[in-house]
């Protein structure tokens, strides 16, 4: 359902400016959302001050540079610091992306971060996944076949295994999906960009022998069908991947196993 | 063992986890602003049919209410809700068409996105225009 304002207790409220690092020449602003389940407090935007001079260029550095020396309570998730893992995906700026490969330089004056979109909060900047981990699991994600099992590997000709570019890289970080609104309002019953980039990877698969299987399962007004080309979340995956177009390419199979 | 020692944890927490916020944080991009006027034009052609069926009833009761209809339509609000519509409808009729083409799989790229969703702005206000100009020429200039 269309819900355009947030529920009462997740309204943000005005939170704490902390000090100024003393002696800093560079200074960059950050606005963060906070919350905490440890009080009954309604969300809060924190104001951070960061020594530029002392800290290394990314979002993810300021990030860790504020919990280092600021303020230790300061909770996210990061991992492999180098836009692998998907971890750190956050809405900076604006735009869902990985905190560790946005760079500080790219955003004009102070920065504002947000956890991913319309997503349950565990604690400040960290979302609960649980559905999107899911709706994933809900397309199968695994070779499915019939024929006997070769002796050695399935083969695969090198222009079917092109076929898998453009998909294989998608780390499941969430930007895609969270940062379509149609998936804001269908978070149930929309797969999203994310779990449907990655059904069109196994259905586009030659070794697969479940195709007709897994269009079937996606024949649903709901779980493909939400898709409006809204093209936030081509312009948000920081794998620079395509998922409205990988959804595209479903939906043009669907209407040529008709015909 | 562990929930009960971590606050955290507890189940009654869970259901009062706050929702992150999403439009109102979210930056307006072309193509999302575009894909919302599409609805909003698509809804407002329910209520642009309504002054259709009014003309054609007009038309068919007679000569005093087609000038009822003839006067409205000339005062300055009848003229706006009249270009609004047109506007609204060649929007929804380029957006209709820019879907298409995204449909049959093409204009995904980088550019190409941003492209189609200015095109159906631009041609929409560029069209209208073009439109009135065309249709006051007809009737021999603005009355």
């Amino acid at each position: 359902m269309v819900q355009l304002t947030l529920p009462q207790n997740s309204k943000i409220t005005e939170g704490k400016t902390w000090e100024r690092p003393s002696g800093a020449r560079r200074v960059t602003a950050f606005r963060i959302y906070r919350w905490s389940p440890d009080d009954d407090a309604n969300p809060r935007m924190d104001t951070y001050f960061v020594d530029r001079d002392d800290c290394a260029p990314m979002v993810l550095d300021a990030l860790i540079w504020i919990k280092n020396k600021i303020d230790p309570t300061l909770t996210f998730r990061r991992s492999c610091r180098e836009g692998v893992c998907g971890s750190c995906a956050m809405n900076i700026d604006g735009t869902n992306t990985l905190a560790c490969t946005k760079g500080m330089d790219e955003i004009k004056d102070t920065i504002k971060i947000y956890p991913l979109p319309h997503q349950p909060v565990v604690k400040d900047l960290v979302p609960d996944l649980t559905n999107f981990y899911a709706q994933y699991a809900s397309i199968e994600p695994w070779l499915k076949t019939t024929s006997p099992t070769p002796e050695k590997e399935w083969r695969q000709s090198h222009e079917d295994r092109q076929k898998l570019d453009d998909h294989y890289e998608c780390i499941l970080c969430a930007c895609c999906s969270t940062a379509c609104p149609s998936y804001w309002w269908n978070p149930d019953r929309y797969l999203g960009p994310a779990a449907l980039l990655q059904a069109n990877r196994w259905i586009s698969d030659s070794r697969d022998e479940a195709t007709g299987e897994r269009l079937d399962n996606l024949e649903d007004p709901f779980r493909l069908y939400r898709c409006h080309t809204i093209m936030n979340c081509s312009k948000a995956c920081p794998k620079g991947l395509n998922p409205a177009k990988s959804i595209a390419a479903i939906k043009k199979r669907m209407v040529e196993r008709q015909v | 063992m562990a929930e009960a020692n971590t606050p955290g944890l507890k189940t009654s927490r869970l259901k009062d986890r706050p929702l992150s916020p999403h439009l109102q944080i979210y930056k307006p991009m072309l193509t999302m602003t575009m894909s919302i006027v599409h609805r909003i034009t698509g809804g407002a052609l329910y209520f642009g049919v309504l002054l259709l069926v009014w003309w054609l009833i007009a038309a068919a009761i007679g000569p005093n209410a087609y000038a009822a209809l003839q006067w409205f339509m000339e005062t300055w609000l009848g003229r706006l809700i009249l270009f609004g519509y047109t506007w609204a409808l060649i929007h929804h009729m380029l957006g209709g068409m820019r879907h298409l083409i995204w449909d049959m799989g093409y204009g995904f790229g980088a550019n190409e996105r941003e492209w189609l969703a200015a095109a159906t702005l631009v041609g929409s206000i560029v069209f209208t225009i073009l439109l009135w100009i065309v249709g006051y020429l007809i009737m021999g200039g603005i009355r």
